[in-house]
């Protein structure tokens, strides 16, 4: 009975978005107040149910109620309990419904934190969000109920995919989730603007906020992802190119571009046009990765049970969203125009240079991942477009943007001078390039590969020149914007993530070996003593575990255990690899197969700075939070007269 | 102002090719899973390796030069191989070409009483202890079927059980006629 009220409640969820969609657009279309006012009380109803069906669901898990297919087919006696709850997403249906809520939870706080909106304004942008959740509530019941009975009950379920049983990636779906569909709510910001015609300064201090958040939630849920990939998957890499890494990866730079176009929106009133695209490519690229992971068009490790009638499906909702917020952008577009100018050296032209090079990025990457699927469609033939591919494309726009957002940050709107601070970029350049190539030849013995330099140099100019305006405004003790400090510390993070990057490009250590109990592999100075084996065994599953000391000569460094597990329902092996975490470098140890008279192939890895790859990624995430919380952002505030040196 | 149009233009296009390959995924005529063997049309893999029967004798694959034969990867501690193998008895008998089995990482005595329960449908089988010449053929996972062809390139390649179906889909086309 339980799980048909869960129905009952999408099904009212999905009326109600239909009535939020309509009362909110016709609403603000007719300038009646009481249709306007009843979509945010609307708005909140759409919230409760959805919550309610999902808890149903969580319920479900919870008592292991195998009556449900979903949870038949994603669960076990056997399951822990977090991963009875993770399980909710652990699959098609469930991460659907997650989906819808977190898009109800987005418009849920937009209805109550945006009071200094206009009515009419916020009764488009939920009205446009009630649409979006029209569309995936109808996708959710109508092609991925995740209340379907099964019949026969039967006594035990199926399993959660054992590579999904991980603390991480328990949080990995929602975080990213949440900036997936946060891009939702600056697509509704841009709609109610076209729709509007209103589109001024005052938009865009109500939309970065937002956009802020989305991009902050989906720059962690990236960051864990690929925390999760580098440990849980055995193979010790941290970015594989994967099609749904990529797909997440997309509306990030997009967002990224978005973020940076509203500040010269907001202070200059320029770019438009261009703000209003990059709102909709965001929220574009989040309904492609949706499409791309779930219609089985490519091949991915993820994969999601594919279903090429639901591939369909969203592809409809695609081209309802994507091709109509379009084609209302071509009729708008013209009136919404932009004027006034600037120099050719100016805050304004560097943001267009970081926008081009963003979205350069993003379409080399899009291109990438769609290539063998044009191949393929068209009988050209089977290609896989790989990591050579990728990281090839990737740094031809993104290593200019590294020393572009390093000097660009100081330069002023309008027109810039350099005369001031010119010659303290310079200085900080330099003494990067200095300590980078110090760092390589001192720490690590050579220049590494042809970029190593080049990289690590990039990365402490930029960290260098982040924390040069606030720092300089902390010691002469000058009040600073919270806006400028948030985007000092993303930009630290982001030198942070070069020079992990680089780091680990130029002078990782892999190494494979067989080796019996007692024998003795060296890397990187470091002495891998193989002790023994045992047998192991978790709640659902039995492991061989393997036992590694390693010594720097002499010292002990650390005592790994490294398990190959055994999944008794889903009968995969996976790899759970031994990590020694370090400040300057990790040591990897991960179990591979019985070679026969006791020896073992193990995979032993050496991974300098490898952890602040995800270090730069929580700096970046942190930027955005302090950027959010600036006082203009809050109702009420008068901003105060433009501070140089924010963006 | 045509030019605004240009966005949603370039997305009907994409969008069009979506939907013209779900079509096809849907029709079967499409499977991006499917993953060709970068040896298909090349040289098979050449192997000498010690018989199941006696570790003793080396069989090597260049007795087979000339005329078109079969490799099967599996073993003992595989499912699936076991599933496939009362229908590899009535395909090896049927197709009277050479089946040669590559018996992956597995036990030699296993091996050699698995074969006596169950039929022999090999007309050689090889023990790969190492899984070094299961590299060599670019193998996933057991069990794995591929076809030679005469001229000692490969035809076909296919990973999972082995079905008579399948068989006569993907394997008997290539050898009639030219037997």
């Amino acid at each position: 009975m339980i799980p048909e009220i869960g129905t009952l409640a999408l099904l009212i969820a999905l009326v109600l978005t239909l009535l939020q969609a309509t009362l909110g657009l016709v609403g603000a279309h007719r300038q009646d107040a009481a249709w306007m006012r009843a979509t945010t009380t609307i708005t909140a109803g759409v919230f409760a149910f959805v919550l309610f069906a999902f808890l149903i669901l969580v319920h479900a898990f919870i008592v292991h109620d195998f009556s449900i297919e979903y949870v038949a087919h994603n669960s076990n006696n056997e399951l822990p309990l977090l991963y009875r709850v993770a399980a909710v997403w652990g699959a098609h249906e469930g991460s659907l419904l997650l989906w819808v809520l977190i898009l109800s939870t987005w418009s849920m706080l937009v209805s109550r934190l945006s009071k200094g909106l206009p009515d009419d304004f916020r009764a488009r942008v939920l009205g446009t969000l009630g649409l979006v959740g029209f569309g995936f509530l109808t996708f959710t019941m109508f092609t991925s109920s995740p209340f379907t009975r099964l019949f026969p009950t039967p006594l035990d379920g199926a399993d959660l995919n054992p590579i999904l049983q991980d603390p991480a990636l328990a949080a990995h779906p929602p975080m990213l989730y949440m900036g997936y569909v946060g891009t939702s709510v600056a697509f509704a910001f841009a709609v109610a603007a076209m729709l509007s015609g209103r589109m001024d300064a005052a938009w865009s201090r109500w939309t970065r906020p937002w956009t802020v958040a989305a991009w902050m939630c989906l720059t962690l849920g990236i960051t864990l992802g690929s925390w999760w990939a580098y440990y849980e998957l055995g193979w010790g890499g941290w970015w594989f190119w994967d099609p749904v890494e990529n797909a997440s990866f997309m509306p990030w730079l997009a967002s990224t571009a978005l973020i940076h176009s509203l500040a010269v929106t907001e202070k200059r009133g320029l770019f438009r046009n261009w703000t209003l695209l990059l709102a909709i490519f965001a929220f574009s690229l989040s309904l492609l990765g949706t499409f791309l992971v779930r219609s089985g068009v490519l091949v991915s490790v993820h994969s999601f049970a594919a279903d090429p009638s639901r591939g369909l499906f969203v592809l409809g909702l695609l081209l309802v969203f994507i091709v109509g917020s379009l084609t209302l952008y071509a009729v708008r577009a013209p009136s919404l125009q932009s004027e006034g100018g600037f120099a050719p050296v100016s805050r304004e032209s560097f943001l267009l240079l970081n926008n081009a090079l963003l979205v350069a990025a993003a379409g080399l990457i899009l291109l990438g991942t769609l290539w063998p699927l044009v191949m393929d469609s068209f009988n050209l033939g089977k290609i896989s477009v790989g990591p050579p591919y990728f990281n090839t494309v990737f740094l031809v726009p993104t290593l200019p943007l590294v020393a572009l957002v390093a000097v660009g940050m100081h330069s002023t709107w309008k027109r810039a001078s350099y005369a001031s601070k010119g010659k303290t970029l310079g200085m900080l350049a330099i003494a990067g390039l200095v300590l980078g190539a110090l760092v390589a030849f001192v720490c690590y013995g050579s220049y590494g590969v042809p970029l190593t330099i080049i990289g690590f140099g990039g990365g402490f100019f930029l960290m260098a020149s982040s924390l040069w305006e606030p720092v300089v405004r902390l010691i002469r003790k000058q009040p600073q914007a919270r806006a400028a400090v948030g985007m000092a510390i993303a930009h630290f993070g982001i030198g942070l993530f070069v020079i992990g990057v680089s780091g680990v490009a130029s002078y990782k250590i892999e190494k494979d070996v067989s080796m019996g109990p007692g024998d003795v592999a060296s890397i990187a100075g470091y002495d891998f003593r193989f002790l023994s084996t045992n047998d192991a065994r978790g709640p659902n599953y039995t492991a061989r575990e393997g036992h590694v000391a390693i010594t720097q000569g002499g010292q002990p460094v650390a005592e790994l255990t490294t398990q190959k597990r055994q999944f008794k329902i889903q009968s995969n092996a996976m790899t759970h690899a031994g990590i020694a975490v370090g400040w300057n470098r990790d040591l990897f140890v991960a179990l591979g197969d019985e070679l026969g008279a006791g020896k073992w192939s193990l995979r032993l890895q050496y991974k300098p700075l490898v952890r602040y790859i995800w270090l730069g990624g929580v700096f970046m995430a942190l930027g955005g939070l302090v950027a959010i919380l600036d006082r203009r952002y809050r109702r009420g505030v008068v901003e105060p007269v433009t501070v140089v040196g924010e963006g | 102002m045509w030019r605004y149009f240009t966005p949603a233009a370039a997305f009907l296009i994409l969008g069009g090719l979506f939907a013209y390959a779900l079509v096809r995924i849907q029709n079967g005529t499409l499977d991006p899973r499917e993953i060709k063997s970068p040896l298909l049309g090349k040289p098979a893999p050449s192997f000498v390796l010690p018989t199941v029967a006696n570790t003793a004798v080396k069989f090597d694959s260049a007795s087979l030069k000339g005329r078109p034969y079969v490799v099967n990867v599996w073993g003992t501690w595989c499912p699936s191989c076991r599933d496939e193998h009362s229908a590899l008895l009535v395909i090896a008998r049927q197709a009277n070409i050479p089946f040669i089995g590559i018996d992956w990482k597995d036990d030699n005595a296993l091996a050699q009483q698995y074969l006596a329960q169950l039929g022999n449908p090999f007309t050689e089988t090889v023990a790969d202890a190492d899984g070094r010449i299961a590299i060599d053929w670019g193998v996933y996972g057991a069990p794995e079927t591929f076809l030679v062809g005469a001229d000692g390139k490969v035809l076909v390649k296919f990973a999972g059980a082995l079905t008579e179906a399948i068989w006569a889909e993907k394997f008997a086309p290539y050898l009639q006629g030219g037997g």
